[in-house]
């Protein structure tokens, strides 16, 4: 009971601050928004004993990635607004068609899966240690070693691209 | 009784919210802005079934994608910039230097 309060309060945050994402004029706004359904993202992450990812996503997305977010929103400092000139080649209505293309698409699976019969999954392999973040290191550091050492080459070469966009010159 | 649909729902709503944003808005932050609520969804749903399935395979591809998420965010806002140092608009439908 406790958790569906939990879980139905989250999501509704989650949703309401994901509309005031993509609807409000501001780009500064808009960005703190995303900072306030981040955390609710983690919020519920917690909720899905997931309390390692739940640190991540904090620290990564709602510390990381939006002050990336802010630091080029108040270097492009806009003097008018995307939004604000009427362009003939505005394709909203087109754009709000297809996202309801998508959504008619992701009803249809929905429809698809719960007609059919789930076939039985196979229950986790057990694990040599037990808690969340020794599960998550576990993994990490023996069966997906190769695509750990692959992300963080990634984010090497994404470090480096990014420096060598944005400087002035080289 | 929360079940995994709950979260596939919820998944759902805000992906297609995320693909509102890209479709429909003009600004390409707020379109980059999109991108990450879509790439929340699909986290939501791998640690639903990783917690589900009692299994943290989920949560391993989740960690990837938030990996691969800051990687675009830096290589996407360094182009927005040495984009609008030459031309002075975030305006994706001024965007057309490629265009033949």
């Amino acid at each position: 009971m406790a958790e569906a309060i939990a879980f139905y309060v989250i999501a509704a945050f989650i949703l309401g601050f994901a509309v005031l994402v993509v609807s409000t004029k501001d780009t500064v706004h808009s960005v703190l928004f995303l900072v306030l359904d981040f955390l609710f993202v983690a919020a519920l992450y917690v909720l899905l004993q997931a309390p390692f990812l739940a640190a991540i996503q904090v620290l990564v997305y709602a510390g990381g990635i939006v002050v990336l977010y802010l630091f080029v929103v108040m270097l492009v400092n806009l003097k008018r607004p995307p939004e604000a000139h009427q362009d003939p080649h505005r394709r909203t209505k087109l754009g709000l068609g297809l996202a309801a293309a998508v959504l008619l698409e992701l009803g249809a699976i929905l429809v698809y899966t719960s007609t059919r019969p789930g076939t039985p999954v196979a229950a986790g392999g057990t694990l040599p240690v037990t808690g969340n973040t020794e599960q998550v290191g576990w993994l990490l550091y023996t069966n997906y070693l190769i695509p750990f050492e692959i992300a963080s080459m990634l984010l090497l070469v994404a470090m480096i691209g990014a420096i060598v966009l944005a400087k002035r010159e080289l | 009784m929360i079940t995994p649909t709950h979260y596939m729902l919820l998944s759902a709503a805000l992906f297609v919210i995320g693909v509102i944003g890209v479709m429909a808005r003009r600004n390409i932050i707020i379109i980059f802005m999109s991108i990450e609520l879509i790439l929340n969804a699909v986290n939501i749903n791998l640690i639903a079934f990783s917690a589900q399935l009692q299994n943290a395979i989920g949560q391993v591809f989740a960690i990837f994608v938030i990996a691969v998420a800051a990687a675009e965010a830096a290589v996407g806002l360094g182009i927005i910039l040495a984009f609008y140092r030459n031309k002075e608009t975030v305006n994706i439908d001024e965007m057309n230097l490629m265009r033949w």
